[in-house]
């Protein structure tokens, strides 16, 4: 199964596609047997012995044995530990709900705030943004968000977004910003000092320091979503000389 | 991304398809075949009515919206006949407690209407990234008075023919997954349109992953 995984990595996969295990047809006596362990992604599923794919798109993989489906997809579905943009719709009693552009909004505790108290509640308003984190999703239970780290520090998330804009990009783009050492983000530093806030969600967020670059940096980001890296480069380039 | 397939033995009409060419659903396509043409766009998963939540799955809704007026009894067929088809390939319970919405814009009628909301339905899923155990598409048959089988009919050779029959096919093992027949017809010309159909599916799948790898060719 591995070297057949392997065979696949960069090629498009559709749902329905399969990967069988089989047995090695000799054993050898002296090496000791690995049993070969793979790990599986999104889009990647597990039956019996057989692995099926159920999401269409490009294969990956990451070093030794990850390999997932990757997806060009719109609709977010919440993740354990993936810091999204909220938006507070409700604030009721203790807690807030949040829509974070899955299928049900999620809960957000007023004390899950660096130095919230029963006493110290935090000044979070209905519209507010909230850039946060989940700490409980799965399929069937309502997902819960935090806006404090393990240590109950927090480390960049909370309540933001004066004068900023908040748009929505497809998933596939913003994997490709938060990837390390993303191309795309670099060329974007290179432009004007802005502030960028990214959610897996789909949405972001963009400040710079005049109204005309933050409209420039946001038209950028969505033109750039079906774009190869030259056109994209050539596209930056004309946009840092000011033909923009 | 618009992609033209020409025909060869089993005679399909040209057919062509282009995914996520609207901005707002979360997955969206348009298939045409010959001057049938329709588009399909997705929403989900999304938030349910509690009125319409099923606990352990999603809920499935498809709406059919004809060129002209109001959804009528035959907008309703066709939609249990498309919903029924998704229901067997989606992994609904991956999602449970929210809503799917699948909506079928007739932008043209010329025949294989069914065969066509089908496989712009199974496009439009694909786009929208829903987890699906296999991938299905429609074929039209029409029998001709003489006997002959038509794959793929306008709307012309419909009015013409016997016996008219959909049948929705899925890509693993080439099973029937919906058919949806009218007219009279033996038993043997029942099984000798479903070897055509499942003939006529294998260039429909091929296409399928022609225009998916087209679509993800920048991000290779």
């Amino acid at each position: 199964m591995f070297s057949c995984l392997k065979h696949k990595v960069g090629e498009v996969l559709l749902p329905g596609d399969e990967f069988s295990f089989q047995p090695e047809d000799t054993i050898s006596l002296t090496d000791t047997v690995k049993p070969e362990k793979v790990i599986c992604g999104p889009g990647l599923r597990r039956s019996g012995d057989r692995l099926l794919v159920s999401k269409s798109g490009v294969l990956r993989t990451k070093q030794p044995n990850m390999f997932w489906v990757d997806s060009q997809q719109k609709r977010y579905v919440p993740a354990k530990g993936e810091t999204v943009i909220g938006i507070v719709t409700v604030k009721s009693g203790d807690v807030f709900k949040v829509d974070c552009g899955g299928s049900e909004q999620a809960s957000l505790s007023y004390l899950a705030f660096e130095g919230a108290t029963k006493r110290n509640r935090p000044n979070v308003q209905v519209g507010d943004l909230v850039f946060s984190q989940f700490v409980i999703a799965n399929k069937d239970m309502e997902p819960e968000l935090v806006c404090v780290d393990s240590s109950g520090r927090a480390n960049g998330m909370g309540v933001f977004g004066g004068g900023g804009l908040l748009f929505r990009v497809s998933l596939g783009l913003i994997r490709r910003l938060l990837a390390p050492q993303s191309p795309l983000r670099a060329e974007l530093q290179q432009l004007f000092p802005h502030e960028l806030v990214i959610g897996m969600n789909g949405r972001l967020w963009v400040k710079a320091s005049s109204v005309q670059q933050t409209l420039i940096i946001a038209n950028l980001l969505e033109s750039c979503e079906n774009m190869t890296a030259e056109q994209r480069r050539q596209l930056f380039r004309r946009a840092a000389q000011g033909a923009l | 991304m618009m992609e033209v397939c020409g025909s060869s033995n089993v005679s399909l009409r040209e057919f062509g398809c282009e995914q996520s060419l609207l901005s707002r659903p979360d997955g969206s396509a348009s298939f045409i075949q010959g001057d049938t043409s329709v588009l399909a766009g997705v929403y989900g998963p999304a938030e349910v009515k509690v009125s319409k939540e099923i606990y352990d799955r999603a809920t499935l809704e498809v709406l059919v919206q004809p060129k002209v007026g109001l959804p009528s009894v035959r907008e309703r067929s066709q939609e249990q006949c498309v919903r029924e088809t998704c229901e067997a390939s989606l992994l609904s319970s991956l999602h449970p407690r929210s809503s799917l919405t699948l909506i079928l814009q007739v932008l043209h009628d010329d025949g294989s209407l069914l065969s066509c909301f089908l496989n712009a339905a199974c496009m439009a899923l694909m786009d929208a990234g829903l987890p699906m155990s296999c991938l299905f598409c429609g074929v039209t048959c029409a029998i001709h008075a003489d006997g002959q089988i038509i794959t793929d009919p306008t709307a012309a050779q419909e009015k013409e023919s016997r016996a008219l029959m959909t049948f929705a096919i899925d890509s693993t093992e080439h099973k029937v997954l919906m058919s949806s027949t009218k007219g009279s017809f033996s038993v043997h010309e029942l099984q000798q349109c479903i070897a055509v159909s499942q003939k006529a599916s294998e260039k429909i799948f091929q296409f399928y992953r022609d225009s998916v790898r087209r679509r993800y060719s920048k991000t290779l």
